[in-house]
Order: structure tokens, then sequence, then C-alpha cells
């Protein structure tokens, strides 16, 4: 097998994985652009404050939650599916929480597995109707979502539950922990070299393992350039969080997730499935895959998502509320469309939904430090969806 | 001097690549019922949306006189204005809607948009009387079987003051009481002066009914018969199969060894109408190194019987016994079928057979990705390594792997489909249609590819719509006729008059 007349691939991307499709990874890129440009237009109209390290940190705390549902709806939505019900089961499953920790007693690690538990058995119950009742996803989950604001209603029975022990409350408002004393956080640097280490070691293993199997492997230059490029961008992002307070648990968590989900989406058996099934059903079950589980188990998997993201809200408003979490599906959703999801299902990825999620996120912030009002925010944000869809729309057709 | 209610003259209509209609002239004597025959792919369809302006005016060559008037028509509405109307095989109601509801549709009885609906049902009682149907119209049309639901599309075509009624198959998925009402039907219909054009692929029907005979084939006009001057059944045949062998068939010897593969009565009923059986009673086996071909017109039950056999993916009440190598074989999901070494290349390859958002990559090892993953992790080199191997053992014309099969041309993706089920190291490969829609040259590399499988010692079953390719590639050919194995020819017998023969057979009538 020769690979001469085949035509020069480009650099694997960052996740370990063969991709040197610039052309399928065309919009991704795009998004990337489009969210530098919105932070770096925010950085000039707000004077600089935007990527001030308090405010980059506010910012991590603030969309955390969001950003851990955009991965889970991203996953539903390649399943060609659509989840009204995250913002509602994570007011729910907040509602358990504080009950079972301040008026209850529990010991909250104990608390923190249940929830997630209770999640996986909403997510459960929701995918069972979906996948093997065969009911749109549309009507369960909006069922859900008018059920489970009900019942942490009634949980709570319409007041708040406060406070939460400190332990708890790092989930949502904690930094990594700090040895020694200094004014620079280094645990947070050394997490980000690590990070950066990890990535590039990935990146030099894919392309020994390409030459193994007889494949284009990009020239060197290319590799070292994007080597340098991972490594500055990732110890930049450090050192502006170490200057502050470090890291925050809301953004370890976040970035955890999203490497794993990536490595499941890109490289796993499962992962494959969830496009298929998503792309052509019918297709996916003639090649022996088993849709329904499939679907079923996407469910599940938002379902625990929503839980933590639910556990998140709660610990950083040091509060069980019957409102928390209102709105969050619509957030999510968003995120998930602008970061590149397609409405027929079988598109998308998981680092498209953290971007979607960002983009979302830096404009709130960016608003917000501009004194725009919560009535032009919603307003703005509403047309940047519309936009970036109809621009994924335009695109397709025109490949066509 | 004949009155000819449509004259069709010297029309062409091309696609890209193809040219599915010839230079066709068709005639219509006016208070007949004239039959449309040919194989599946002689342009009939194709005819008959010209005629109806889903073509429109401009994208074909040719005229087209009505009444001895040309005619532009521009879609359905102006055609049917016109007074053509075409009652499709898959029937255009609306299930939950009313008879009346239902035969007024887009013609509703209104004034200023407000339904009058008194002279809605008075009419619609009035038409169901010409049809010979006695239903309440207020009956819900999905609470009547399709025999009736036929009667109440006729009865819609009357209500649009049809003259020309064009019937695309409409006794296909209809038992033989309601098919000799609906030909009776005709008949009266004739004697009131509506004029029809019949398709079907049921030559006794054609027979019983027709005044005369028009047979397509490859787009052309063959001839036009007159029943009146004594056509027999073998007379159409040899119309619509008279062609040279002008597909080339790469030469081969056949290895055939010891039985690999046996389907015993195996029956199959429809998944959403329990009561209508599709796969009758079939038994077949398949020899290693043996292409075993399946013939039979649309409808016959080729893709149910092989659906259904891969893990039961089409149909309920499935019976029958499946064997391998002797051993007796359960395969209640298409996974199991897999295991099993069986392997099924859909006829649709868009629909059912493709990713098509996918790259090339990723849809050949989709039906095996156990092959290139370790503990459900991917080896996502290996991957593209053994998918740029199918790129160049099966010549795939593609720039890499990571094109999008959805940009391919229907022979590549039929190359990918092939790969796909190549890459699950199968015994047994049932393909379904595998060169439809494909030009010349890939089909020649399909063929190629098929053999060397056989040549390996796996056994290929072969479904195809085209007589020459079953001819060409088969080391034996079963028919099917309206959901049974009507006969079974080796090599030697099989021509294209004795397929033809069998696949127009009504089991139920044979004689």
């Amino acid at each position: 097998m020769t690979v001469v007349d085949r035509p020069a691939t480009t650099p694997a991307s960052s996740g370990g994985s063969a991709g040197p499709r610039l052309r399928g990874n065309l919009r991704q890129y795009g998004m990337i652009a489009a969210l530098v440009v919105i932070v770096v237009l925010f950085e000039i109209l707000t004077d600089g404050i935007l990527l001030k390290p308090l405010n980059v940190t506010n910012l991590i705390m603030q969309n955390g939650y969001v950003l851990v549902l955009a991965i889970g709806m991203m996953l539903v939505i390649i399943n060609r599916e659509i989840d009204l019900s995250v913002g509602s089961v994570a007011a729910f499953v907040g509602a358990v929480t504080g009950v079972a920790i301040v008026n209850w007693g529990l010991p909250w690690p104990l608390v923190v597995v249940g929830a997630l538990v209770t999640g996986g058995l909403i997510g459960a119950f929701q995918g069972f109707w979906i996948a093997y009742a065969r009911i749109p996803a549309f009507i369960v989950t909006l069922g859900g979502m008018l059920l489970f604001r009900g019942l942490s209603m009634v949980v709570l029975q319409g007041q708040s539950i406060a406070p939460f022990p400190s332990g708890f409350r790092q989930l949502g408002s904690g930094f990594v922990p700090e040895f020694g004393a200094g004014d620079l956080h280094l645990v947070t640097i050394l997490l980000g070299l690590a990070g950066a280490a990890v990535i590039v070691w990935n990146d030099w293993r894919s392309r020994a393992r390409r030459r193994e199997y007889g494949l284009a492997v990009p020239a060197l230059q290319w590799f070292v350039l994007k080597a340098v490029a991972i490594v500055a961008v990732i110890v930049a992002f450090a050192w502006v969080l170490a200057v502050y307070q470090g890291l925050p648990i809301v953004g370890l968590v976040v970035i955890v997730l999203t490497a794993a989900y990536s490595f499941v989406t890109t490289s796993t058996v499962v992962g494959r499935h969830i496009y298929a099934v998503g792309g052509n059903e019918r297709a996916a079950a003639l090649s022996g895959i088993a849709t329904k589980k499939t679907k079923f188990w996407v469910f599940v998997n938002m379902g625990v998502l929503a839980a933590l993201a639910g556990l998140m809200f709660a610990a950083r408003l040091n509060a069980a509320t019957p409102k928390a979490g209102t709105n969050f599906e619509l957030d999510a959703i968003a995120a998930a469309f602008i970061g590149g999801a397609s409405a027929s299902g079988g598109v998308g990825t998981v680092v498209g939904a953290i971007v979607g999620g960002l983009v979302m996120g830096v404009m709130n912030n960016g608003m917000s430090l501009l004194g725009l009002g919560v009535d032009w925010q919603q307003a703005i944000k509403g047309g940047v969806l519309m936009l970036a869809v109809a621009f994924d729309v335009y695109n397709k057709n025109k490949s066509k | 001097m004949p009155d000819h209610i449509l004259r069709m003259r010297g029309i062409t209509k091309e696609f890209p690549g193809v040219r599915a209609l010839d230079d066709v002239n068709f005639d219509v004597e006016r208070g007949t019922v004239h039959a449309l025959v040919g194989e599946n792919g002689a342009g009939k369809s194709t005819l008959m949306k010209v005629l109806s302006g889903v073509y429109p005016h401009g994208s074909y060559e040719g005229e087209i006189l009505l009444d001895s008037r040309p005619c532009a028509f521009r879609g359905l509405r102006q055609s049917e204005a016109a007074g053509i109307v075409i009652i499709h095989q898959e029937l255009a109601l609306i299930p939950g809607m009313s008879i009346s509801e239902n035969v007024f549709l887009g013609n509703e009885r209104a004034r200023r948009g407000v339904i009058d609906w008194h002279a809605t049902s008075d009419e619609t009682v009035r038409l169901l009387e010409k049809v010979g149907l006695r239903e309440d119209p207020d009956t819900p049309v999905n609470a009547l079987g399709v025999g009736r639901q036929q009667l109440v599309e006729i009865a819609k075509a009357l209500a649009k003051d049809v003259k020309l009624l064009i019937l695309d198959e409409p006794t296909a998925a209809l038992n033989e009481t309601d098919s000799e009402n609906l030909l009776r039907l005709l008949r009266d219909l004739r004697d009131h002066g509506i004029t029809s054009i019949l398709i079907s692929h049921k030559l006794n029907e054609v027979m019983a009914v027709a005044d005369a005979i028009t047979i397509l084939r490859d787009g052309r006009t063959i001839e036009t018969l007159d029943v009146a001057d004594g056509v027999d059944e073998d007379r159409v045949i040899r119309g619509m199969v008279g062609r040279d062998l002008d597909h080339r068939y790469p030469p081969r010897t056949p290895e055939i060894g010891d039985v690999l593969f046996e389907v015993e009565g195996w029956n199959v009923f429809h998944p959403t109408v329990p009561d209508r059986q599709v796969v009758r009673d079939a038994s077949l086996t398949v020899r290693r190194g043996e292409i075993v071909g399946i013939a039979g017109l649309m409808g016959a039950g080729r893709t149910e019987l092989a659906m259904s056999v891969f893990g039961r993916s089409y149909g309920q009440r499935i019976s029958g016994t499946l064997r391998k190598d002797g051993r007796e074989l359960h395969l209640a999901t298409v996974g199991d079928a897999i295991a099993a070494g069986l392997a099924y290349v859909t006829e649709d390859r868009k629909e059912l057979g493709l990713l098509l958002e996918e790259d090339i990559r990723r849809n050949v090892t989709l039906a095996n990705l156990h092959r290139v993953s370790r503990r459900s992790v991917i080896d996502l080199h290996r991957e593209v390594a053994d998918a740029e191997g199918f790129l160049h053992r099966l010549r795939i014309k593609a720039p890499g792997v990571f094109t999008k099969t959805g940009n391919l041309s229907g022979g590549n993706q039929q190359k990918v489909v092939l790969s796909k089920w190549m890459y699950t190291n199968p015994d047994v490969l049932i393909l379904d249609e595998p060169t439809r829609g494909i030009d010349v040259g890939a089909k020649y590399e399909i063929y190629t590819i098929v053999q060397g499988l056989a040549a390996e010692g796996k056994g290929v079953l072969l479904i195809s719509s085209e007589l020459p390719e079953l001819l060409g590639m088969c080391d034996r050919i079963y028919v099917m006729s309206q959901g049974r194995i009507t006969g079974e020819l080796g090599r030697r017998e099989a021509t294209q008059e004795a397929v033809m023969r069998l696949m127009t057979n009504t089991p139920a009538v044979a004689r």
C-alpha cells in the first residue's frame, strides 16, 4: 500500500484522535474562531476587565453547571432527541440533597453519590418511555420538566433550605488545594503543565502509531508548532487563574468531564453507536447496533449529569431552592446548537458543546460588565443562536 | 380513424447519466383499458410522471396531446384539472379522516372556505355507489381494508371529474377477491366512458381486462398490442425481455462445495397488517462458493424474505428454520445474525445502508467495531489503515477515508457498503439489488468483487430485478411471486422467458 498519492493530511486533533479532517472540523474551528472574536471584542469593550483573573474565575464558576449540562445535551442531540427536563431535574436533585444534608444531617459525600444515582434513575425513567415505549422525547421530557419542577416544590415545601456544610460547598465555590504559600497558586500551574504534557505526549504517540500502520504523518514542524501553541495556551490560562486563587473545583470538574466524554465519543464503541443511531437509526439497527439500548443509556447519562449540575448549583448558591435551574435546559440546548450540533442528528462534538457554552457565557458576562440589562442580553443571545444555526444550515445546503 | 384521448409523442427524459425514456410513443384510445407493462426500470413510472406533470413541462422532450390539444403540465394540480388522475401503489389517503373527507380532500365542497357537509355527504354516497362500495361516508378510512381503501381512491378520482384514470400496480396489495372486484370496476368505468391506464406486473390480470397493451423496455416503446387480435402471455413476455445481454459479466469458473446455508418453511407476516402474509413457506439452500439468485417483481417478497432471515429485521409472526453448516440457527437480532456469519447488503443504500453524514472510515467499521477495538476502545489508527485497505482493494474513488459518504457517487457508496459487510467477514452474503442505479463500469467492478467472495468459499444470495444480471451472475436462480418461491432454475434452464413466466405466475391460480 502506498501513501504517496494521497493528499497531505493535517495534524491530528488534540484529543489524541487520528482526526486529520480539516474539512469536517471546519465548523468546529469556525466556532473556536467565533469564540476568540467574541472574547477579544468584549476584552476591548470592557477595557480589559473580561480577562482579569478575578473575572475569568467568575466566568468559570458562573457557567460550570451549564457546561456540564451541555455535554450531556450534546449526546442527546447527536442521538437526534431532546431533553427539556434537565433544569427541573437539577432543581429536584438539589432539593433532595438539601433535605438530606441540612434537615436529616446525612454525611454529604454519601448524599452526593445518592444524588447522582437519583439523577440516573430519573434519566432511566424518561429513557424508558423514549427508547422502548417510543414516545417522542419532546413530550416525555416536557412532562418531566413539569413533574420534577413540581416535585422540587413539594420536597422543599416552597421554601429554600440553607446552609450547606463547607465541604459540600467546595463543589460550587472551592478551589484546588494549594501547598506552600506564595502569591502564585503553584498547584494550578503544575496541573496546567501536566495537562499540556499529556496532550503533547498523546500527539507524539499518535504519530508513532500512524507510522506503524503505514499512514501518512504530518511534517515535524507542524507537530512542533502545534505543541508549542498548546503549551502556550494552557500555561497562559493556568497563569491567569494562578494569579488569583487557582483553578476552581468547578473548572476541574468541567475539564475532566470534557476530556472523558471527548474520549468516549471519539474513541469508543459506545460513542460510535451514539453517532450511528442519531445519524441513521435504521441503518444502525441493520448494522447490528442495539439502537434502543443506546438511546436509553444516553438519557441515563443525561440524568446523572443533570444531577451533577444541580449539586454544583446548590453548592454555589449555598442553598436548595425550588426555583433553581430555571431555563438551564434552554441554555444547554443553545450551547449544543451554537457548538455545531445538527437538528437532524448524528453530528456534533463534546468540545463543540463546551465552546458553544463558553460563547453564551462570555456574552452574558461581557454584557453584564457593560451594564446591559437582562432584557437586551436575552434578545441578543436569541439572535446569536438563530444566526449560528442559520449559518450551519446554509453551509450544509451549500455543500450539497 | 381511432379516437385517441391521449397521444404522447417522442417523449425523451434524461437524468444525469441515464436516459430513462427514449423517444417513447404512447397512444390511448378513448373508452378503453390500456395496459402498460415492462420490467422494473423499463420506464413505466417515469412516463406516467411525465404525463401527470410531476416532471414539469420543459424537463423532457416530446409532446403530450390530450383530446388533441397540447398540454404543458407543470404539476399534479394542472394535470388533475385537465382530468388525469393517478392512483399510486401506496395509497394517498389520510388514515384518520373519514371517507367523505378523503374523497373531497383538496377539492372540498365549500363556499367561501366553509365546508358544506350536506353536499359532501350526498356526493360521497353517490360516488361510493358508482364504485360499488357500501360504507357509511363518515367511516374513518383506517377502519377499511386495503381493497376498500383502493375503491375510496377511485371515488376520489371520480370526484375530480376524471377522464383518464391511471392505476399503478393497483392489485399489488390486494387479495384475489378484492382484485377481481377492482378489475370488474375498471370494466364498468370503461363502459361509462372513463379511460384507464393500468400498470401491472400481473399479466393474467392484464390479459383479463385490457383492450390494448403497450410494452416498454429500457425506456423505449417496443410495441402496442391489440388484445382483440388474440395476444397471449408468452407474446407479451417476449416483448418485455427480448433484449440482448448487453451487460458484460466477468468470466468465472464456479467451485461449488457443500450446502452452507438453508432456509426451510419460512413464513413472514406484514409488520403492521398482521393478517397479510408476505412470505409463504419459502425454502432455499446456498452452497459454498455458489452465487444463488432470487428473481421476482416488485412486491414479490424478496427483500422481506432476506430481511426477516437477517435477525428478524422485518415483519412479525416469523416462522421457519434456518441452518448453517447443518446446525440450526436462532437469530433474534441483527447482532445474532452478524455473529452467525450473515451479512445483508440493503436494497436502499442511502436510507438503510449508510451514515451519509459520516466518513468512509466510520461506515466501513460500523458493523464490526470489535475488530478494531480492545475493551471497547477503538484503535483509531488501525481503523484508518483498515479502511484505506478497502479503499484500494475495492477501488473506491474518493480523496481519502475521511470523505463523507454522502458526497460519493452511487457506485462508490455501494462499494463502501460492501466494504462494511466484508469487514464483518461473513460466510453468507445476501446482496439486495447491489447494482441499482450504478453505472456500467462500477457494475462490472461490483460483479468482480462478488465473484471474488464466492471464490473464497462464501455463499452469496443475489436479489436482483435485472434479469440479465441474474442470468449472467448466478449458478442457480429461485423465482418468487407473491410471497412464494414459484420455481428454481439451474444455470442451463434459466432463460429470460422462463424466469419471467415464473415471476408473473400468480401462485393461487397457477395452472
